[in-house]
């Protein structure tokens, strides 16, 4: 299955969510998009954005202020 | 979740308040959602390209084009703007901070298919012909944006 890794740090809101809407249009489903954002209202954000779009939500964790999400196109 | 629609009355011609604006249909739009954009008013400032362009146009007209921002790149915010001092310097934190600036915005709009919709009763009124708004934007008056928000479920006047 192909993985795919996109890093958002630094980047404001809007952007993790509209590179991710773009990133994983590129893919195909059963596929898997790794993404890291710094802005911590992501966190919350990319629960709604899956919900939303359908996609799935593997893991979610934060470390050293960088939060992961990792997911799976449907 | 089934995708909806998004509509928005952009009125306000303030950086802060565009930038508002934006964010949301951005955002909206990377939920998978078709978001039409309605300008009018001072909305339409935000519309107008940066350089200047040839046009016929009366002196009330010339007055207005003239003493209104020429574009996103002008805007003045809606508090603590200090004659344009303020907005340059949220304009400088903002580019700290890394936030995108608002041309970037409204390019990633237009890249994400948002529908920008030039209220063409605004453009009379205050002089603004179409060679003077910028590229892939469409224009029309209140019963599109109408029949619009019939079949959008958030609806924000900005």
């Amino acid at each position: 299955m192909p993985e795919k890794h996109i890093n958002c740090r630094g980047m404001q809101c809007p952007g993790p969510i509209v590179t991710l809407f773009k990133e994983i249009k590129t893919l195909e489903p059963g596929d898997i998009i790794t993404i890291e954002v710094t802005d911590f209202g992501f966190k919350k954000d990319i629960n709604a954005w899956c919900k939303k779009t359908g996609n799935e939500l593997l893991s979610l964790e934060e470390k050293d202020n960088v939060i992961t999400a990792k997911i799976k196109k449907t | 979740m089934e995708n909806k629609r998004k509509t928005i009355i952009v009125f306000s011609g303030d950086l802060d308040k565009a930038m508002a604006a934006f964010i949301i249909a951005n955002g909206a739009a990377a939920m998978g959602d078709k978001v039409t954009m309605f300008f009018t008013f001072w909305g339409l400032n935000i519309l107008r390209k940066a350089r200047k362009v040839k046009v016929k146009k009366n002196f009330m007209e010339k007055l207005f084009g003239w003493m209104m921002p020429r574009g996103a790149d002008k805007l003045g915010l809606s508090k603590m703007n200090f004659m344009g001092m303020g907005a340059k310097m949220m304009k400088m934190i903002m580019k700290q901070k890394k936030v995108n600036t608002l041309p970037e915005l409204i390019e990633t709009a237009q890249a994400l298919g948002v529908e920008m919709l030039a209220c063409t009763m605004s453009m009379d009124v205050m002089g603004i012909k179409k060679e003077e708004l910028i590229d892939g934007i469409d224009y029309a008056g209140v019963a599109t944006y109408l029949g619009e928000a019939d079949q959008s479920n958030v609806n924000l006047f900005i």
